[in-house]
């Protein structure tokens, strides 16, 4: 078991060396004249006009909220599937239970108008 | 066959032994063979998914092709074969630009860190039985969470560009991958109920003849597609849309924000969010495969082939024998068919608008997924004991039924909708503009 998180480590590392090498590569190959124009802001011809980096739409903020409290919960459905088998019925009541809760969440939210795009 | 034989000479534990002896001393040899081995196996793996990245570009511009009546590449080569290698020569000798507004580091390392977790998935694909790189206890989770950071360096592309369009893009990229996370992993979650493993040699297990524990889980070895369809449906679907590929990929839409968070790459930072594109494609295509079609268990089921081999007049146990031995081919042709799944999704479907993307999510995959899991666990415990063929009729008057109780529901919403728009329309005179986004 120790050895397979070892070779992902080193796996990870080697996974780093292909961009740096492709970089390298394209760094020693390329043509080098950079110009004011060329270097500015692409938008379709026009000259950029205000900040980019404002305050953004609240919506994605608030599906991204939605994404924690889901993600956190599904989380705890893996083990529960996995010993799904070896569990006696009442585990699988409990968890009825608790996928109940997650669809009432998911219900109160919609009701809300929280999955609306506006 | 061929390719077993050749791993297995190339990667011999003996020859590295051997040679590693002569240089490192003998209290840190273990090490310094394990290390070895490690750096060969991972090089091996790169170079696949860097071939089959190359040629994947070519094969879908000829796929997409053929299915709008075109040629595709017929230029560079026989066949346009050596247009991948031509490209690769264009991009590496592209001028690079950065911007000067650009946040020079978050950009350049939003284009480095975009293609690690896309490699690193590749490290619990299961080729074979015993040919896989790392066969973690938590395979499947380990997948799912390595390929959800590339998140991260989405963002510090769209972010550190200071470009508008990329960061509309970046922001739309974010949204819509963490909410197709959620069906993918809901989906994921009712075939481990059927496996009752998270390792991916022991999903492909569960699902035939072959392997030391098969059909453990006490449900018959079949593939998980035939037990689990709308999960199937819900996870090519989710994973369409993680790995942002048409019809899903709004967050590059290029009619509406130019080509999104990557706007302003050039030359080789751009290649490297296309060649992330394509090591995710594979990656997917190959963790779908061993997910629902049994991974590198022979397509064929045992009955049918002892009956191939009594009207042939062959052995059935050799046959049997020579179609196990084939898995790493039987693997390559699942993944190479779910590639082409994604490509015709390509071919066929125009992209989704940005509000009826996040619905589709939220509204639709969400809930039929839990839905989906409350059914299965809820017949899975009731024909636990039953013989095969009970589980498998249980299993998919189950999907009907899901099916159809889903298609009624988005039948009545959809009829409410258009009620309620005919209200809305009729004191306005003349076609109405905001006829889609009137709710």
């Amino acid at each position: 078991m120790t050895d397979n998180w070892a070779f992902i480590a080193i796996f990870s590392m080697i996974a780093m060396t292909i961009p740096l090498l492709g970089f390298l590569m394209s760094w020693a190959l390329r043509p080098k004249r950079p110009g004011a124009i060329k270097l500015s802001t692409y938008e379709c011809g026009l000259e950029t006009v205000g900040e980019t980096w404002v305050q953004f739409k609240v919506q994605y903020y608030i599906f991204a909220l939605i994404f924690v409290l889901f993600d956190v919960e599904t989380v705890f459905l893996y083990p529960w599937a996995v010993a799904y088998n070896q569990l006696p019925l009442f585990a699988l009541v409990e968890m009825f239970i608790f996928l109940t809760i997650l669809g009432a969440g998911l219900v109160y939210a919609w009701r809300k108008g929280a999955l609306e795009w506006v | 066959m061929i390719l077993s034989f050749f791993l297995q000479s190339v990667f011999s534990r003996p020859w590295v032994t051997d040679l590693l002896s002569h240089i490192v001393p003998e209290a840190q040899l273990g090490v310094a063979v394990e290390v070895t081995m490690s750096v060969l196996k991972a090089t091996l793996i790169i170079l696949i998914i860097q071939v089959g990245m190359l040629w994947g570009t070519w094969l879908e511009r000829k796929f997409v092709g053929r299915i709008q009546d075109r040629l595709g590449p017929n230029r560079v080569g026989i066949f346009g074969l050596a247009q991948p290698l031509a490209d690769m020569v264009k991009i590496l000798t592209k001028e690079d630009t950065t911007p000067t507004a650009a946040h020079r580091w978050v950009y350049n390392l939003g284009a480095l860190l975009i293609v690690p977790p896309a490699i690193l998935g590749f490290a619990v694909v299961a080729l074979d039985q015993g040919l896989i790189a790392a066969d973690l206890s938590v395979g499947i989770l380990y997948f799912i969470a390595i390929a959800s950071t590339a998140v991260v360096p989405i963002f510090m592309a769209g972010w550190g560009s200071r470009n508008k369009y990329a960061l509309l893009g970046a922001m739309r990229a974010v949204a819509q991958i963490v909410s197709y996370e959620i069906p993918q992993v809901l989906s994921v979650v009712g075939v481990l109920l059927l496996a009752g493993t998270l390792s991916m040699q022991g999903l492909a297990y569960a699902q035939g003849p072959l392997g030391p524990d098969a059909g453990a889980a006490g449900f018959p070895g079949v593939w998980f597609i035939f037990l689990q369809p709308i999960a199937f449906v819900i996870f090519v679907l989710a994973t369409t849309a993680e790995i942002e590929r048409t019809p899903f990929d709004v967050p590059e839409a290029e009619s509406e924000i130019i080509a999104g968070y990557h706007t302003e790459y050039a030359g080789i930072k751009f290649g490297m969010f296309y060649l992330a594109l394509y090591f995710a494609t594979i990656s997917s295509a190959a963790v779908a495969a061993v997910l629902f079609l049994g991974g590198w268990q022979p397509p064929l089921p045992t009955e049918l082939v002892d009956w191939l081999a009594v009207r042939a007049g062959a052995d059935a146990g050799e046959l049997r024998a020579t179609l196990g031995s084939l898995g790493w081919l039987w693997m390559s042709l699942k993944t190479l068919m779910m590639v082409l799944v994604f490509m015709w999704f390509r071919g066929t479907l125009p992209r989704l608008r940005a509000d009826q993307l996040m619905a589709f999510s939220w509204k639709i995959l969400v809930p039929i997924s839990l839905l989906n899991l409350l059914a299965a666990g809820l017949v899975g415990k009731l024909v636990y004991t039953q013989t095969p063929i009970v589980v498998f009729g249980a299993f998919a008057l189950t999907n009907v039924i899901l099916l159809g109780v889903l298609f009624g529901l988005i039948d009545w919403w959809n009829r409410r909708d258009s009620a309620q728009q005919i209200r809305f329309e009729q004191p306005a005179s003349g076609p109405s503009m905001s006829a889609g986004s009137a709710r």
